[in-house]
């Protein structure tokens, strides 16, 4: 972790190599989602968005510079906390919105929910309830891209929570002994719920634990969106190269309780204001734009309107969707083929 | 002396009076110290009995072979999973650990699975019904109760039984208020309770459906018909005594369940109902439960999978004018 107790205004990120017009857009993304995130919890607590939600705020670099780092036909797998995730790969605002209303226009018609979003057409094979689970699919994914000789690799998103479940390890130990193309991406966001996870987890380095299962593990900011692109820009060159799967863990925050409407009482006030003096992603890399010229203030405030008016659109779509038919509410469980059954 | 607590309180002081009286119970899971579990259930329980309750890691296999482990050395925990569909990574440990110890080698695992089940928010993933299936394991207890006053009773026996109890408390009953006796009330393990009685129709439910069974009874009381409803509480052991004799004064039985109708609990009590009282009945059995899905996020489709009170009452009907299908 970089040391910042002589630090007094936002950190510095690395941006060497890339495509200003890229880093732009990055940016536009990253405001799109804490927007896009922000808006949900007063959503839940009016029971527009039935639940609650998990929101990702202060996490967005992690999802933006991993995502940006990926070719369109790799897949990737989420969390339990995975609008960051979702909108970064291209989910269509109106229809995530949608689906968090329970919308027939959201992505999974409505049956689906916050930690279900899912596009599959974009290999995105959505959140995940269970913790540690979208690991696992994303191992699968792997396997079938060696398999099939296809060029992908699999990304999975987990939490710092997840590093003490069983299945990550079993992921992470059959992909490093199979060479799978597999990015195991951990989101260190410090706490699992309200347990601050370092207070149940033996040994104190979650990249050296993943050493041990011999594979290279790279700790990275989380909250400079160009550094943790560059770590998954060659963790992937490494898996298409046949050099087997990547540990990458990403140092990052979540700014708003672990569900909608928490309390944060199991941190300090301080803590949280360091993360956001110092570290947020967004100032971080707006800061880096404006000094070299590829964003001045007029376009930034244009950005930030623009971020704004998708997710007042989102919302409204959302609102004017129905419901969904209730007649589906069992279509789709399982569907055999006539051919293979009989006697239906 | 009884008090007007909700379910979850009510279960912290059937855990509270227990731990008093048994230095041997301890507690472990995710987030329990502070907050008492993601629930609150066992709130106020961390700092009460200090070094007896423990956080663990996102570690569910771990948590429940760690119980099983401990209770064969000498603890009588309870594994507290949070949402009951967290098992689902822990099954080894509970169907093939925690089961068969006392058939293998004699010795009783005295462990309490305690798991927030039931249909509410939270989609798919969070709202599995996997109560028959444990029931359907030889070795397990299973317990849903549906009131305050019965959790805390049933928790009471459950840690004192020296056999592993699969606990099971309802998403929506969490806040439910009801009047709890004070001190020593325990209830016993497979015993169901009549919570309305009638002589028409016999109505078996347990969880959340008890409460809509009644008010479906109070309505058809209003015409007449009187509906006996029956809150299994115990899902294992079955109290087909209480089922049987109930049935034989009505004649008429519907079972009533909120997990998949297919394969479930409601089955085997009509198929156990069949086999000892085909005599006595007039009318066929009738089985609500949910559609044979998953549970969608969205409210209408939740509620469009899961037994409503209409549904419950066309059953109802349905045995009163057998001619009458159900659909
Ligand atoms: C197997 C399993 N156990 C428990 C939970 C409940 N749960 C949901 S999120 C969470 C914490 C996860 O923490 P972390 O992995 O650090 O992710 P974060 O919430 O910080 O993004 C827990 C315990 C779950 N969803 N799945
Ligand atoms: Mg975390």
């Amino acid at each position: 972790m970089i040391d910042v107790s002589e630090a007094r205004e936002p950190l510095p990120v690395s941006l060497d190599g890339l495509d200003g017009q890229d880093l732009v857009e990055w940016l536009a993304t990253m405001q799109l989602i804490r927007d896009f995130e922000e808006a949900l919890d007063p959503l839940c607590l009016s029971g527009r968005i039935p639940g609650g939600v998990h929101v990702a705020v202060g996490q967005e670099a992690v999802a933006v510079g991993a995502m940006r780092a990926l070719e369109p036909g790799d897949v990737v797998t989420s969390s339990h906390r995975p609008h960051h995730h979702g909108l970064a790969r291209g989910v269509e605002p109106n229809a995530m919105m949608a689906e968090l209303f329970g919308r027939a226009d959201g992505t999974g018609g409505g049956r689906c929910g916050t930690m279900h979003i899912a596009a599959m057409d974009r290999h995105y094979y959505g959140g995940n309830g269970i913790v540690g689970a979208g690991l696992g699919l994303a191992l699968g994914a792997a396997l079938a891209a060696q398999v099939r000789g296809s060029g992908q690799v699999a990304l999975g998103f987990f939490g710092d929570g997840a590093v003490n479940i069983g299945r990550v390890w079993e992921a992470i130990n059959m992909a490093a002994a199979w060479k799978l193309p597999l990015i195991a991406f951990c989101e260190n966001n410090l706490y699992a719920v309200e347990t601050p996870t370092a207070s149940v987890t033996g040994g104190d380095s979650i990249v050296r634990r993943a050493e041990g299962f011999g594979l290279p593990a790279v700790q990275v900011d989380g909250q400079d969106a160009g550094a943790v692109h560059r770590v998954v820009r060659e963790a992937r060159e490494r898996a298409l190269a046949g050099e087997g799967p990547t540990f990458v863990e990403a140092l990052t925050y979540r700014y708003q309780g672990h569900n909608t409407g928490q309390v944060t009482s199991y941190r300090t006030d301080a803590e949280v204001e360091e993360w956001k003096q110092l570290r947020d992603p967004l100032v971080r890399l707006r800061v880096a734009l404006t000094a070299s010229g590829l964003l001045d203030d007029d376009a930034y405030d244009a950005l930030c309107a623009r971020s704004r008016e998708t997710v007042a659109a989102a919302t409204a779509f959302a609102d004017a969707s129905p419901w969904p038919d209730l007649a589906t509410a069992d279509a789709g469980v399982t569907e055999i083929d006539p051919k293979l059954r009989g006697n239906p | 002396m009884s008090t007007r607590i909700t379910l979850s309180q009510a279960f912290q002081q059937g855990v509270r009076e227990e731990m008093e009286r048994d230095d041997a119970i301890f507690v472990l899971g995710t987030d329990m110290v502070e907050r008492g579990g993601h629930f609150a259930q066992l709130r106020g329980i961390g700092s009460e009995f200090p070094g007896r309750v423990r956080d663990a890691p996102i570690s569910e296999a771990a948590m429940v072979a760690a119980g099983v482990g401990a209770a064969l050395n000498g603890l009588r925990p309870i594994v507290d999973l949070n949402f009951i569909d967290f098992a689902l990574g822990a099954m080894d440990e509970i169907v093939n650990q925690a089961a068969k110890a006392r058939f293998m080698w004699g010795r009783g695992v005295p462990m309490v699975i305690r798991g927030t089940a039931g249909i509410a928010f939270y989609a798919a993933q969070h709202n599995n019904s996997l109560e028959a299936g444990f029931a359907h394991t030889p070795g397990l207890l299973v317990v849903m109760p549906s009131t305050p006053a019965d959790t805390k009773g049933l928790i009471k026996s459950a840690l004192r039984c020296d056999d592993p109890v699969v606990f099971l408390m309802h998403k929506s009953l969490t806040g439910l208020r009801g009047e709890v006796p004070e001190g020593e009330h325990v209830v016993p393990l497979g015993e169901a309770a009549i919570r309305r009685a009638g002589d028409d129709v016999t109505v078996v439910a347990y969880g959340a459906l008890v409460a809509r069974a009644e008010r479906v009874a109070e309505r058809l009381a209003t015409e007449g018909v009187a509906v006996e409803v029956i809150d299994l509480r115990t899902l294992f052991p079955l109290d087909l005594a209480t089922i049987e004799a109930s049935v034989r004064r009505t004649g008429r039985l519907v079972v009533a369940s909120e997990a998949p109708r297919h394969g479930g609990i409601g089955g085997e009590i009509a198929a156990a109902i069949q086999e000892s009282s085909f005599f006595y009945l007039d009318a066929p059995i009738q089985r609500v439960g949910a559609l044979h899905t998953p549970i969608s996020h969205s409210p209408p489709l939740i509620a469009a999978a899961i037994p409503s009170e209409e549904q419950l009452e066309r059953a109802i009907r349905a045995t009163l004018t057998p001619q009458e299908a159900v659909a």
